[in-house]
């Protein structure tokens, strides 16, 4: 952010000179925008020759504790080290902060050069030849995500459809303005929730068009790991078909460049389990209804007066587009 | 009855001169934030424009399916409580029709030019 002195520039060089072999110091420190319940830095490593571009993601202040569903820091880092090892495109994690370095909770990680903005990455032209290889890459990749073994993942809150449910119910009841379209969701997910044999596997829980990083040559890495937990693969699945992640290309139901059928066809052939088209819908209602709910809920924070912006006032009007959705998807009128 | 201009040429006013005046001479941020609030404003000016009928049929298509009287906000509670306790679910077609009138009716106010609402209207 212009104008904003990083609080943790001296102390950041220090790190990166003791723990990064052939670093000097850093240059270029920027905070990028995005990311509510962390901070994200862009910043140079200076060696005798070429700068490493890198990343911190760090606890805002330092210090805040994860909220109820984010993973917390060095979690995070240690999924996209798994991640890696599993073959999906993640930055590589170069260090994790300790209390000895007096910058809080966070981590290091290679900077990827590629586009996160979904509109972008849906119009420009140099994403023209990646385009129709995503929605397969998209498939591929999350097979892989949820081929990890649970065995070797650090401790995360397992979250299946009943608990999402619950949790999006407490939320929606607590807010207390009357969603009858929300309701009437609420009751179909929980009258066809998957049955409680379904097998769990890690999943990513934000695997959507505006979290990947894409260049000309398709996805480069998967980023924000932050809300990952135990449940069904298919919810993965689901929550990139959302409408509000096609960003206007309403045909191309996932991410708003490829098909379903290529999608799961990557999944399979990438040695993911057989793909139940239904379930994939039933967390597309899901999903739906949950970004319906936190547009709901955003309103809080202007209506307490936390925030007044105009920009967090007007999301509160955006969560009808899901309801719309919601419609669609649950009562069409043919 | 109050004086001219009406409300809604008043809103219409202010949102064009954000967007034709002001915005061109902000940067970055604000000028970000100029658009997001012309944006709101044009929210304002269609819901003036077709909130006062449409919150007048809405009532009354929640009277008859819930068979009750009571305000806006009380109906839609109880709607909400009915779709809950599965006392109305969608094999009701007044249920149906009542959600499919009022989500058209809230999208033509909130975001006229979403895809979803853009669909839905040239599946009608």
């Amino acid at each position: 952010m212009s104008g904003e002195t990083n609080p943790v520039a001296a102390a950041l060089g220090e790190v990166v000179k003791k723990h990064m072999k052939g670093a000097s110091g850093i240059t270029g420190l920027k905070r990028l925008s995005g990311g509510a319940s962390q901070e994200t830095w862009a910043f140079d490593a200076t060696t005798d020759g070429e700068s490493i571009p890198l990343i911190l993601r760090r606890a805002p202040g330092g210090t805040r504790p994860p909220s109820e569903t984010a993973v917390g820091l060095s979690t995070e880092a240690k999924l996209i080290e798994l991640a890696g090892r599993a073959g999906v495109p993640v930055p590589t994690v170069r260090y994790v902060l300790q209390q000895e370095d007096g910058i809080g909770d966070g981590f290091i990680m290679n900077r990827i050069a590629g586009e996160t903005i979904a509109r972008k990455i849906l119009r420009d032209d140099e994403f023209a030849d990646a385009r129709p290889k995503l929605a397969r890459q998209c498939g591929e990749i999350l097979a892989k995500l949820h081929s990890i073994s649970r065995d070797t993942l650090p401790p995360l809150r397992v979250s299946p459809a009943e608990s999402e449910i619950a949790q999006y119910r407490n939320i929606l009841k607590a807010h207390g303005h009357p969603h009858p379209v929300f309701e009437l969701a609420l009751k179909w997910l929980t009258d066809n929730a998957p049955p409680a044999t379904t097998a769990h596997t890690l999943v990513h829980g934000d695997f959507r068009n505006g979290n990947l990083m894409i260049g000309p040559d398709g996805v480069r890495a998967v980023l924000d790991w932050e809300i990952a937990h135990i449940g069904d693969p298919m919810e993965d699945l689901g929550w990139i078909c959302v409408n509000s992640w096609r960003f206007g290309n309403i045909d191309q139901p996932v991410g708003g460049f490829g098909t379903r059928e290529d999608m799961f066809a990557g999944y399979e052939a990438a040695g993911g389990a057989k793909v139940d088209p239904e379930r994939v819908k039933y967390w597309e209602v899901l999903g739906t209804m949950k970004w319906g709910i936190m547009c709901t809920i955003m309103v809080t924070a202007f209506k307490t007066g936390a925030d007044r912006s105009v920009e967090r006032a007007a999301i509160g009007r955006r969560s009808s587009e899901t309801e719309i959705d919601l419609l669609r998807l649950l009562a069409p009128r043919q | 009855m109050q004086d001219q201009p009406t409300a809604i040429e008043l809103v219409e006013a202010v949102a064009d001169f954000i967007r034709n005046h002001a915005m061109p001479q902000l940067q970055g941020h604000a000028a970000f934030h100029a658009r997001v609030a012309a944006n709101a404003l044009d929210i304002v000016k269609r819901e003036l424009e077709v909130a006062p009928t449409a919150n007048a049929e809405e009532i009354s298509r929640l009277k008859e399916l819930l068979g009750r009287e009571g305000n806006l906000e009380e109906l839609n509670l109880e709607l909400c409580n009915r779709i809950r306790s599965g006392q109305i679910a969608l094999d009701d077609p007044q249920l149906k029709d009542h959600l499919w009138k009022t989500t058209l009716t809230k999208l033509s106010i909130d975001q006229p030019n979403y895809s979803g609402y853009r669909r839905a209207i040239s599946e009608s």
